[in-house]
């Protein structure tokens, strides 16, 4: 288990240091109040659902993973040094699909999207540019108004 | 994930996003970010503690009240630690495998004798991580140690070779860590036993060797970075 403050000196002084691509541009929405909002999730870990493709290093696609079968989700993450006990241990952790929906069931938000993604996190952003724009248009159309994005 | 965030939001939907590492939040400033000081791998805290996980939820979902942005609020409070095991956590079994090898048969007999141990973590958990590569791990680890034997198969259209031994190794450590894993005190003595100390670990470490010296540069890339963590490489 690793955090930031513990980790490697010389991991925390890539991370810290790391210059990522400027994504130019300052979008702003006016959310829908709390119980009108339809919530996804979306995740940089890698999950898929098993027979899934694999995701390949530098791409930037997505995998669907609808929120009846969030349980049977498993992880391609690339890099063999990344942490997956927590995710072995409890899927929340990383995907907290049960979380939203006690939200929802409590009415503070209004629905649990019928599914989430999951890009490779170690994708430069350019590359899911496309990609996450056509998900969008896809999560629209599926009535999700709200995103809530994790990496790992 | 921030500039995901940014892609998102531009198409109108709203967007929250948790970050890890604050400085690269800073840098490219989605319109709303939670920073937790969390572990790498466990964006929403500790595993088993739904109440902690649904305040960082909470927490994330307040950031959309906000007026204008872009927002980077810092969550208050460092994850909990999980509850300790009720007894130090003893290895299954311990084989020596000092030097790689390519024992596909002890390999066997290793999974069978943790498959008790698997099931019931499957049972406690309602879930396994077990699956990446689309075998059961019998025929995962007959499928690298056929590789090292020299029974190469071509790529598919389905399956990259390198994807395929990449994933066959990934299913074959969820195995071993979910039927010996309790809990986060025991991470690193299970890490520590299954690359020292497992047929299963011998084989993949000989298997990383033989990848650095294959003729396919992405095979070569997988053995390279994505088969053994620095610390039980050879």
């Amino acid at each position: 288990m690793v955090r930031m403050n513990d980790i490697d000196p010389e991991l925390r002084e890539f991370l810290d240091g790391y210059r990522l691509p400027e994504v130019p541009g300052a979008p702003w929405v006016r959310p829908p109040p709390g119980r009108q909002r339809c919530v996804a999730l979306i995740s940089t870990a890698g999950l898929k659902l098993p027979g899934d493709r694999p995701f390949s290093e530098g791409a930037g696609d997505w995998r669907a993973i609808p929120t009846e079968r969030a349980g049977e989700a498993v992880m391609d993450h690339l890099s063999i040094s990344h942490d997956r006990t927590g995710f072995q241990h409890d899927l929340n952790v990383v995907l907290p699909v049960e979380r939203l929906q006690e939200l929802a069931a409590a009415g503070e938000i209004g629905a649990v999207a019928s599914c989430h993604y999951s890009f490779m996190g170690a994708s430069e952003p350019g590359a899911m540019e496309a990609e996450a724009r056509a998900l969008a248009g896809r999560m629209k159309a599926d009535g999700v108004n709200t995103v809530v994005l994790a990496p790992v | 994930m921030s500039g995901l965030a940014k892609y998102l939001e531009d198409e109108g939907l709203a967007t929250v996003a948790i970050a890890l590492v604050r400085r690269q939040a800073e840098q490219v400033a989605p319109p709303r970010a939670l920073w937790v000081s969390f572990p790498l791998g466990r964006p929403f805290g500790t595993p088993g503690q739904g109440a902690f996980q649904r305040r960082v939820l909470r927490a994330a979902l307040a950031l959309l009240e906000r007026p204008h942005g872009p927002v980077l609020e810092d969550f208050p409070d460092d994850a909990p630690a999980m509850a300790a095991p009720d007894r130090p956590w003893q290895p299954p079994f311990e084989h020596s495998v000092a030097t790689p090898g390519a024992d596909t048969e002890a390999v066997i007999e290793e999974l069978a004798a943790l498959a008790p141990r698997y099931r019931a973590s499957v049972e406690r958990r309602g879930r396994t991580t077990v699956g990446a590569s689309g075998l059961e791990p019998e025929p995962a680890a007959r499928l690298l140690g056929r590789w090292l034997a020299g029974d190469r198969p071509p790529s598919t259209p389905a399956m990259a070779t390198a994807d395929a031994l990449r994933l066959a190794a990934e299913d074959l450590r969820s195995y071993y860590f979910e039927a010996a894993g309790d809990g986060d005190l025991a991470e690193a003595q299970v890490t520590d036993w299954y690359w020292t100390r497992t047929h299963a670990g011998g084989l993949v470490r000989a298997l990383r060797l033989a990848c650095l010296k294959d003729s396919d540069r992405a095979i070569r890339h997988v053995g390279d970075f994505m088969l053994v963590p620095e610390g039980y490489c050879d």
